[in-house]
């Protein structure tokens, strides 16, 4: 089980290498909402570019069914390395 | 920019690609063309446009896209919308996938069923290709299909008519034929391209059902460098030249200290035969009009008898111009062009040297990381610097050509500031007498090196330690970094002292250093040294072997005086220490002991 601030703090760079901005911050509550970029295609980006630095793979139904930044860290804290 | 160029790191580009786009406005030269690229995908297309886009760019081309929607392609290529017609395509990239197949075979239909399902299937890929040269008069890309991820009958799959893998060998080969019948329609073909990435992984399922990707998103980059390759070929960006360096990239061994004798090429061992078979390649390039020239660090002499070893496959006639010698890389590489008439873009070096390619990058040329020797030709080929579209009378003639150009053409370029790529290599060198650690070093550079060598005396470890322990002499080893790496020990120095003389019995360096002004930097040491002893004049020798003619005018090029010459052609050289004006080392930072 991983960490909850390394993997915040992981999280966060993809966030920011993904949406390109620097002074991106993040928290369990966030949503595509709160993102101005964050679309359905950058959704792909996003799920893609987390598997690679969490060296892990969502499922179908999680991919689909999460609600915000909060539901992604917890899946990442259990499966990811 | 080198994120972009082949070999790169496709998880790298998905994520960054809004960074990566910024940057090549940024940093990139303008594009030379823009061209207008409609992609009508039978699957998911947002991502694989972005992509492109960047590879095209990094190509020199900037591109407008259109994207139809979701699987009609076949409408909009039959019947175009007014949103295509308004935006013209110039090209027009069908990507289709295995699930876009029309027909598909059943083990309770005939054979001739079925190839007449592969005939209907290509005739409705050909009358799409001809609907879109009526409407536009547009270069076509067509996807091939790849091979199915499941095999309803096994190994059977593939010699069975009625099997998938059969039908879609079958469908591939009569696009092929198609493709290969028609002027400005040509070939992505994903079958060979999902190979190379691992079929599992390409066409796994989850990407569809999730996002209608037709392949796994994370080799989008790898299929988008495919496309751009045909289409920057097609648009006449191709390169023309493959310069290539020889030592350590034609063969193993440097052929000045080794001797031709010593290479590493032909059929005895196992890095022999791997660069036997990139010679092989490199030769067959010539066949699709690859012109080849050498850019070596090297005597021309030496670089010609290497060239004559009689296991190798390329000979001194298959390149266009030779060009060894000692000045920068990238000064040959722009003369090489000049005497070509191409602009020094047209130009790929391949060199296992990362230093010689980062001074041929900063200038703007492309000098690719080939890796090693087992890396060489996958880099190269994969790379796509020669893609070819068209195969014409010229191109089979091309190398005749250029050499008579060349004859008529003789002109020279100059490159201008050394210094500064000298700095930015950020060289460090420790410079200090002679430890026990690195006598084996010492006895075996002094034992092989022969172009940089002044006496070319063979100590051995046991002379090497019998002068370390002697109060009678002044050693001196040198090791150099710089920020590709530690080079080792590089140099070394070995003075006798006798009275208020320095008589230098050996002062050798490795080649893979030469114009580092490293040799500045041991003499700046050596003088230290020999005042610290109470020495007041330095005496060097030079004796002429058939390879150290390079070293020649080496003690004068430092400021020592001639003394005397014999018939032989040995020299004496004198420098008084009252008269040393000090560094001509400005690059490297010297660490010192002792």
């Amino acid at each position: 089980m991983l960490l909850l601030k390394q993997t915040m703090m992981r999280l966060t760079d993809v966030f920011r290498d993904v949406f390109d901005d620097d002074s991106l911050n993040i928290t369990p509550n966030t949503t595509a909402d709160d993102i101005e970029d964050w679309d359905s295609i950058e959704h792909i980006t996003l799920i893609g570019a987390v598997e690679e630095e969490f060296g892990m793979k969502f499922r179908m139904g999680e991919v689909s069914g999460m609600n915000n930044v909060g539901d992604m860290l917890k899946i990442v804290m259990e499966r990811g390395k | 920019m080198t994120e972009l160029d082949y070999p790169f790191d496709s998880g790298y580009i998905m994520k960054k690609k809004k960074s990566l786009k910024r940057r090549l406005e940024q940093e990139c030269p303008p594009p030379v063309m823009t061209k207008r690229i409609a992609v009508l995908g039978g699957s998911t297309t947002a991502d694989i446009v972005r992509v492109l886009e960047l590879f095209l760019r990094n190509f020199g081309i900037a591109a407008e896209f259109y994207e139809c929607d979701f699987n009609r392609f076949r409408q909009e290529a039959l019947f175009p919308s007014q949103e295509l017609k308004d935006f013209a395509p110039e090209i027009v990239w069908l990507h289709t996938c295995i699930r876009n197949l029309s027909f598909r075979p059943d083990p309770a239909m005939s054979p001739q069923e079925i190839y007449d399902g592969a005939d209907d299937e290509t005739a409705g890929f050909v009358q799409m290709w001809e609907s879109l040269k009526e409407n536009f008069g547009c270069t076509i890309l067509q996807n091939n299909f790849e091979l199915p991820s499941a095999r309803l009958m096994g190994n059977s799959s593939g010699s069975d008519p009625r099997g998938l893998v059969n039908y879609v060998g079958r469908l591939n080969l009569r696009l092929a034929e198609e493709i290969n019948a028609r002027s400005g329609v040509f070939l992505c073909d994903i079958n060979y391209l999902s190979a190379v990435c691992g079929l599992d992984e390409w066409s796994d399922p989850q990407y569809w059902y999730l996002y209608k990707y037709s392949l796994n998103t994370r080799f989008i980059p790898d299929l988008c460098y495919e496309a751009a390759k045909v289409i920057k070929a097609v648009c006449g960006r191709n390169k023309k030249v493959l310069a290539l360096d020889l030592d350590n990239t034609l063969w193993g061994g440097i052929v000045g200290d080794d001797g031709v004798e010593n290479l590493c090429i032909g059929q005895e061992t196992a890095e022999a035969m791997a660069f036997y078979q990139w010679q092989a390649y490199v030769k067959s390039l010539k066949k699709i009009g690859v012109l080849l020239t050498v850019c070596s660090k090297n005597e021309e002499e030496n670089a010609l008898a290497g060239l004559e070893h009689p296991e190798g496959v390329l000979r001194p006639d298959d390149f266009t111009l030779i060009k060894a010698n000692w000045d920068p890389k990238s000064e040959n590489l722009i003369n090489t062009a000049k005497e070509l008439d191409l602009l020094p873009d047209s130009i790929v070096l391949a060199d296992d040297n990362p230093a010689e390619r980062e001074i041929v990058k900063s200038v703007g040329l492309t000098a690719p990381d080939i890796g090693s020797v087992g890396d060489y030709i996958r880099v190269i080929d994969r790379a796509g610097f020669f893609e070819t579209v068209s195969l014409s009378e010229d191109d089979l003639k091309r190398t005749e050509m250029y050499a008579e150009n060349v004859r008529r053409n003789k002109a020279k370029a100059k490159f201008a500031d050394y210094g500064e790529y000298l700095k930015s290599l950020e060289m460090t060198a420790e410079i200090a007498p002679f430890k026990p650690v690195y006598i084996e070093r010492l006895a075996q550079l002094a034992g092989k090196s022969n172009q940089f060598n002044l006496t070319t005396r063979r100590l051995t470890d046991d002379d090497m330690t019998m002068r370390m322990n002697s109060d009678g002499y002044i050693t001196l080893y040198g090791k150099l970094t710089d920020k590709f790496g530690d080079n080792g020990v590089v140099s070394e120095v070995i003075g006798r002292i006798e009275d208020k003389t320095l008589d230098i019995e050996l002062w050798l360096m490795s080649c893979r250093v030469l114009k580092r002004s490293m040799e500045n930097a041991m003499l700046d040491e050596l003088v230290k040294h020999a005042e610290k002893a109470g020495i007041t004049e330095l005496v060097g020798h030079y004796y002429p072997t058939a390879k150290n003619k390079m070293v020649a005018q080496f003690y004068g090029e430092l400021g020592f005086e001639k003394i005397s010459a014999d018939d032989d052609g040995n020299t004496v050289w004198r420098l008084a220490l009252a008269d040393y004006a000090g560094s001509k080392n400005e690059a490297i930072k010297v660490i010192s002991e002792g």
